[in-house]
């Protein structure tokens, strides 16, 4: 007799790298691996001070549904966390503890901007905001939008699954990276 | 006896003369402007007064007026009497370029943040501030954002990036 329990047939798997395999084995590079793994469980830290934040907060809920993604664990201490979720204006005298934020993570780390005043400052075009967080870390993804639709930041954010899974295990040690770092006075 | 607008002005007369100008009232409010050197005696006479008794300080702030030349900046004072709910509001006019006025600080110890406020904003300086430094702007700035001297759209600004905007 069938049991009165329905079981959900259209959960979607991650589809497995490519590699070689047989009896009893499956050989891929580590690159692939941690990718998959790295861009399938990303801890986010949400950065939110204003109303970008409110709609991270509708994306992160049930509707929009964030755990989709792997990342329903936000974390609020930036140590364990992978990316910073910049949602908000930021306040000239926010920029150096936004960048403590930063440097307190540990690598790999990701950061998006969400929302035209973390991006450029939006339309605050005034003596007292940060005229976009570039100015003082480096920013991986830009979402546009005043303030962006949930739909939008989880389009920021899958592209920074993108990112993330596509990532060569050596482009934190490149000299392409370090440039970087020190263009924003790091390390 | 209620204190009326009239009777405080009576006693400011009689007690600083000329000195005090441009007597005025708006929404009830009596209003005057004061020397910047007496600005502690007036407000000490009125704090002291037995009658006037404006022992409470509601608001410090400053304006820039960049047209009046030698008195740019004013310091406008917000007293208040809790006895017989009575307001008053009195100026000083500095020049933005020697821009001291004295320090409220010792009769009303409100002043201090609201003395940084004015001194952040509109770079007044308090004479005997105990702590005059920017309480709200990054330390590092080197303007004083609110005076009428910037354009409002400045094409100067090296912190903006014209590339998002398609400037």
């Amino acid at each position: 007799m069938a049991r009165p329990v329905s079981h959900n047939t259209k959960v979607k798997m991650v589809e497995i790298p490519e590699g070689y395999s047989s009896e009893g084995f499956f050989a891929t590079s580590f690159d692939k691996v941690i990718g998959l793994a790295r861009k399938n469980s990303i801890w986010p830290l949400p950065f939110a001070t204003s109303c970008c934040g409110i709609e991270f907060m509708a994306t992160a809920a049930s509707h929009y549904d964030l755990a989709r993604f792997g990342s329903e664990r936000m974390a609020f201490t930036p140590r364990q966390c992978d990316l910073l979720m910049v949602m908000g204006t930021i306040a000239k005298k926010m920029g150096p503890v936004l960048r403590q934020v930063y440097l307190q993570m540990a690598e790999p780390r990701w950061v998006i901007a969400v929302g035209a005043c973390a991006s450029s400052g939006g339309v605050f075009d005034t003596y007292s905001v940060l005229q976009g967080i570039d100015q003082i870390i480096p920013v991986d993804v830009y979402v546009p939008g005043c303030p962006p639709r949930p739909e939008a930041i989880l389009d920021g954010f899958m592209r920074i699954q993108d990112l993330v899974g596509q990532e060569s295990m050596r482009r934190r040690h490149s000299q392409r990276y370090q440039d970087l770092m020190n263009e924003y006075g790091i390390q | 006896m209620s204190l009326t607008n009239d009777y405080i002005k009576q006693r400011l007369v009689e007690k600083f003369g000329e000195a005090l100008t441009n007597f005025d009232e708006s929404f009830g409010v009596l209003s005057f402007a004061a020397p910047a050197a007496l600005n502690l005696k007036v407000m000490q006479f009125l704090y002291d007064d037995e009658e006037l008794q404006f022992r409470f300080l509601t608001d410090l702030t400053a304006v820039h007026y960049p047209h009046q030349v030698d008195a740019e900046l004013a310091v406008v004072y917000h007293l208040y009497n809790f006895r017989e709910k009575v307001r008053l509001r009195f100026k000083v006019f500095v020049p933005v370029a020697a821009p001291q006025v004295f320090t409220a600080t010792k009769l009303f110890e409100s002043a201090n943040w609201m003395e940084r406020e004015s001194y952040d904003f509109f770079g007044v300086e308090f004479v005997g501030h105990p702590n005059l430094k920017r309480i709200l702007n990054v330390d590092e700035m080197t303007y004083f954002p609110m005076r009428k001297e910037f354009p409002l759209e400045d094409q100067s600004r090296i912190d903006k990036d014209d590339e998002m905007f398609g400037r």
